[in-house]
């Protein structure tokens, strides 16, 4: 697959400290790439740099390989939806819509079959005469995604676009957002903080942390292999406990692999799915059962493990029947993820 | 009676009532300006004119100062709205989208020319009209119009422009608009209610503006609130009453034509403190 969008040592500081330094990103042509990470972490930056809204210091992008870096945003082949207020109360969706359309000088009946057919697209058949004012927060964000499918971009850039949504509709949009992009064959780069939509609907994630890259994967290589602790702390649930490498990592009583070749203190952590109890006799770490959550089809236990703090643990629900709230247990793990100290 | 009393209750009564004298208070003057002006003759016991008649109308339109200064009034309230829509809608952008220094000390100094006496800010302004010759002038009227408005004309647009998201203007930019077609297509309608409301008060404040006239455009521009003051002190109350009545009619028609984009939240949210 070609490369539709490239950035190239991307730079930008804020007078607050805040930015990005030395963003370096290939995008595949139709890949949805989330970028994903806590507040403060660049990932706006690098999104209104492609948009055309923010001039970055250094560095260039490229979309279909051409830099796009001169030109303000009404020149580059990308389309944006914002958080929230893409859309002008003054106009009618049809006016909010046909607005790019006219000044791409489209004919009018071209432009009316277009929109009513966009509208059929995002499930908003027949709104053409409403102001954004009648519609729901959700009908906005639909018609603000809609504007931009109609100007074919190559590059769809999407800020937190579902953010201020409740959850179920959030989720609703994410299905619709992923066939909207299977079927149009988009480009898309999104932006969130919300790891689980980031995990559900790309095809690569990207996480960010302080204006760096950590990590660019699949969302399960993310989940299964986080290459840094940043990352391991930032995705999913995971348990950390200290531990010493020599040949073998070793925490408490078990060893592990030590495939990484690590010496010294080691951060090493454990996703709850890779948490094995045994009973007091088994083989592993000693511990005592805090806590029996039952979450549905599973449960959450919590272990203390002495010096090495308290663990939680994923079981299922059949195995915690047996098991009582301080009763004596060993602990044992199916994975570990290790990572050098500081 | 007393079933319907006891229906709708003591606080819808009361509401009543001083929704009444709230109408009487406002309506009263208004309604005896209407009958005074169209009287013919008028004995003082008597509730109502003896006879009707539209001979004060024809003696003020007669009058050839007072047509005058109608047109003059008007000239004077649209040159002065124009020019302030000029200069201070480029200025309330400003103040709505830059971060510059001082911004709120600079949005704060119009509020300046309402907080001394007015009378002693225009004799200070006078002086300095004589040495630079607009004494006697339509530009010095004009200016001195203009000192009074420019809160309005500067406050009001400023919060309609600041209710503009970054992301309204950004979204325009991104589907294609370039930065004049964006502020024409969807910065400006979208601020349209809040300075059609600082245009009308504009027009009527200068309208109305009788001191720094009176100080500075004597005796070459009378207004028509100065026309007003003779014709109060010379001619019976008959004829002011005609006058009264085309000096209000512009704020009323003007009133209820912008009554669709006039809220009183625009009018409220140029005076928050932000």
């Amino acid at each position: 697959m070609s490369i539709q969008l490239s950035i190239r040592q991307l730079k930008k500081r804020y007078k607050t400290g805040d930015g990005v330094s030395d963003i370096s990103l290939d995008i595949r042509k139709g890949e949805l790439i989330t970028l994903l990470g806590p507040s403060g972490c660049g990932k706006t930056t690098v999104l209104r740099s492609i948009g055309g809204f923010l001039d970055p210091d250094a560095g260039d992008i490229l979309i279909e390989g051409k830099s796009v870096l001169g030109s303000p945003p009404e020149k580059r082949p990308t389309s944006m939806v914002f958080q929230s207020y893409n859309l002008w109360p003054h106009m009618t969706v049809y006016d909010n819509l046909a607005f790019g359309l006219k000044i791409r000088k489209m004919s009018k009946p071209a432009i009316k079959q277009a929109i009513s057919e966009v509208l059929e697209l995002v499930r908003l058949p027949g709104m053409e005469k409403k102001y954004p004012g009648q519609l729901s927060g959700g009908q906005q964000q639909r018609v603000a995604v809609a504007r931009s499918l109609l100007l074919k971009p190559a590059v769809l850039l999407l800020d937190e676009p579902f953010s201020a949504l409740d959850a179920k509709l959030r989720h609703e949009m994410r299905e619709e957002l992923r066939e909207i992009q299977a079927d149009s064959g988009l480009t898309m780069v999104f932006v969130t903080h919300d790891q689980e939509e980031a995990l559900s609907i790309s095809d690569r994630i990207v996480v960010m942390n302080k204006g760096n890259i950590e990590q660019i994967a699949s969302p399960q290589d993310i989940y299964d292999h986080p290459e840094t602790l940043f990352v391991a702390q930032f995705i999913g649930k995971m348990n950390f406990v200290k531990g010493v490498a020599d040949d073998r990592i070793r925490i408490g009583g078990l060893s592990f692999p030590n495939a990484q070749a690590h010496s010294g203190p080691v951060s090493i952590a454990i996703r709850p799915e890779d948490v094995i109890l045994n009973d007091a006799e088994g083989q592993g770490i000693p511990g005592i059962l805090k806590q029996i959550m039952v979450l549905g089809h599973y449960a959450e236990v919590s272990v203390e493990l002495g010096d090495h703090g308290t663990i939680r643990g994923f079981q299922p629900r059949e195995a915690v029947k047996s098991l009582q709230p301080g009763q004596k247990v060993t602990v044992h793990f199916a994975k570990v993820l290790t990572y050098s100290e500081g | 009676m007393r079933w319907y009393f006891r229906a709708v209750g003591a606080k819808r009564i009361i509401a009543f009532i001083v929704l009444a004298l709230f109408v009487i208070f406002f309506l009263g003057p208004l309604l005896n300006l209407l009958i005074l002006a169209f009287t013919g003759r008028w004995n003082y016991p008597d509730v109502l004119p003896h006879e009707w008649s539209l001979k004060w109308w024809t003696f003020v339109f007669q009058q050839e100062d007072i047509a005058n200064s109608m047109g003059l009034s008007f000239l004077i309230a649209a040159i002065v709205t124009g020019l302030s829509i000029v200069l201070c809608i480029p200025a309330a952008y400003a103040f709505a989208r830059i971060r510059f220094p001082l911004s709120r000390f600079f949005l704060f100094s119009f509020l300046l020319t309402h907080a001394f006496p007015k009378m002693g800010l225009y004799v200070s302004i006078a002086v300095l009209f004589y040495k630079l010759g607009l004494m006697n002038t339509l530009a010095g009227v004009v200016l001195i119009h203009m000192i009074n408005v420019l809160m309005y004309m500067t406050w009001i647009p400023t919060a309609s422009f600041r209710n503009i998201h970054a992301a309204q203007e950004e979204s325009a930019r991104d589907v294609g608009a370039g930065p004049f077609l964006v502020f024409r297509r969807i910065t400006l309608p979208m601020a349209m209610p809040g300075i059609l409301v600082a245009s009308i008060f504009t027009f009527l404040n200068s309208l109305d503006e009788a001191q720094g006239t009176f100080l500075v455009g004597i005796p070459n521009y009378k207004t028509m609130p100065i026309v007003m003051y003779s014709i109060i002190s010379d001619y019976p109350a008959y004829a002011g009453a005609v006058f009264s009545i085309i000096l209000t009619a512009p704020t009323v028609i003007l009133l209820l034509a912008a009554q669709r984009f006039v809220s009183a939240d625009v009018m409220a949210s140029g005076f928050q403190v932000k």
